[in-house]
């Protein structure tokens, strides 16, 4: 279900390739100072956008994320949402499960983020790809 | 850059990631560390991380295993400068940098070294002692 947010300003960036997910990571810094996000939320939403742009590059074959500033009333955040028409996940609860990984990772990827984060839904289909939308709010 | 740069002192090996760590380059520098603690029969490894601002799976995962690679070679690893705010989004993270050794700053983690360095050589034959000897600890 999508917030009715506010989006103030926003930039997409396709994930092909490592130098991608720095680049994702970069803007995820950029947009979380402009909001104003404490330094560990900062911290914590560019973390979760490093692991989920990761995971679109590596299990989704590659994607698109779009990092926005948004508000809602007072309140302003950062919300990060990463797009890929990959395999999707066949089993979300278990793909959500710390320490479960299918490829060669650590497992802490997508259960990870979701600590790291205010809201996260993950939308996935098999054979259509999967789409990850976090936001982190200040306080 | 494609290389973290790896410097000597003595018998540490000092690394400073100064960049933003592409995965690739993380990979890399597992793999030039490893070649170089054998070349150089460095006795510890310093990773100072002050300049990250985050440390996600991936670069965690590449501490842990350069702690492991290195144990396995006889040497010790310490990993320096980690940010509060760091430290704390690593741990909601779920990572907990098994077998990583931690310190402060620098000049901890040099102390932290030369000190287990000692303990190990004062277990050798006293013959064995030699170009450890021309490293001394940091004062503290």
């Amino acid at each position: 279900m999508p917030t009715p947010v506010v989006v103030e300003s926003g930039e997409i960036h396709e994930i092909h390739t490592d130098a991608d997910v720095v680049r994702v990571r970069q803007a995820a810094r950029t947009l979380a100072l402009s909001a104003k996000l404490s330094l560990v939320d900062q911290t914590k939403l560019v973390t979760a956008a490093s692991e989920l742009a990761r995971n679109t590059l590596v299990y989704g074959g590659g994607g698109r994320a779009t990092v926005e500033v948004v508000r809602l009333g007072p309140r302003r955040g950062v919300r990060a949402v990463f797009v890929d028409e990959g395999p999707g996940i066949p089993d979300l609860d278990l793909a959500l499960t710390d320490g479960w990984t299918s490829g060669s990772g650590m497992g802490l990827g997508l259960s990870g983020a979701r600590r790291l984060v205010d809201e996260f839904e993950v939308s996935t289909d098999v054979g259509t790809g999967t789409t990850v939308s976090v936001v982190k709010w200040t306080r | 850059m494609d290389r973290v740069p790896i410097l000597k002192i003595g018998d540490i090996l000092l690394v400073s990631i100064q960049v933003d760590l592409q995965d690739h380059i993380a990979l890399a520098l597992q793999e030039d560390l490893g070649d170089k603690i054998v070349a150089t029969s460095a006795r510890g490894v310093l990773i100072d991380i002050s300049a990250l601002e985050i440390v996600d799976s991936f670069i965690g995962r590449m501490l842990s295993t350069i702690a492991s690679i290195s144990r396995v070679l006889d040497a010790e690893t310490v990993v320096v400068g980690m940010r509060p705010a760091v430290a704390i989004t690593l741990v909601e993270l779920g990572l907990s940098l098994g077998g990583v050794r931690t310190a402060l700053d620098v000049d901890r983690g040099m102390a932290m070294l030369a000190a287990s360095t000692e303990v190990r050589d004062d277990e050798l034959e006293p013959d064995e002692h030699g170009a450890s000897d021309t490293v001394s600890a940091p004062g503290d």
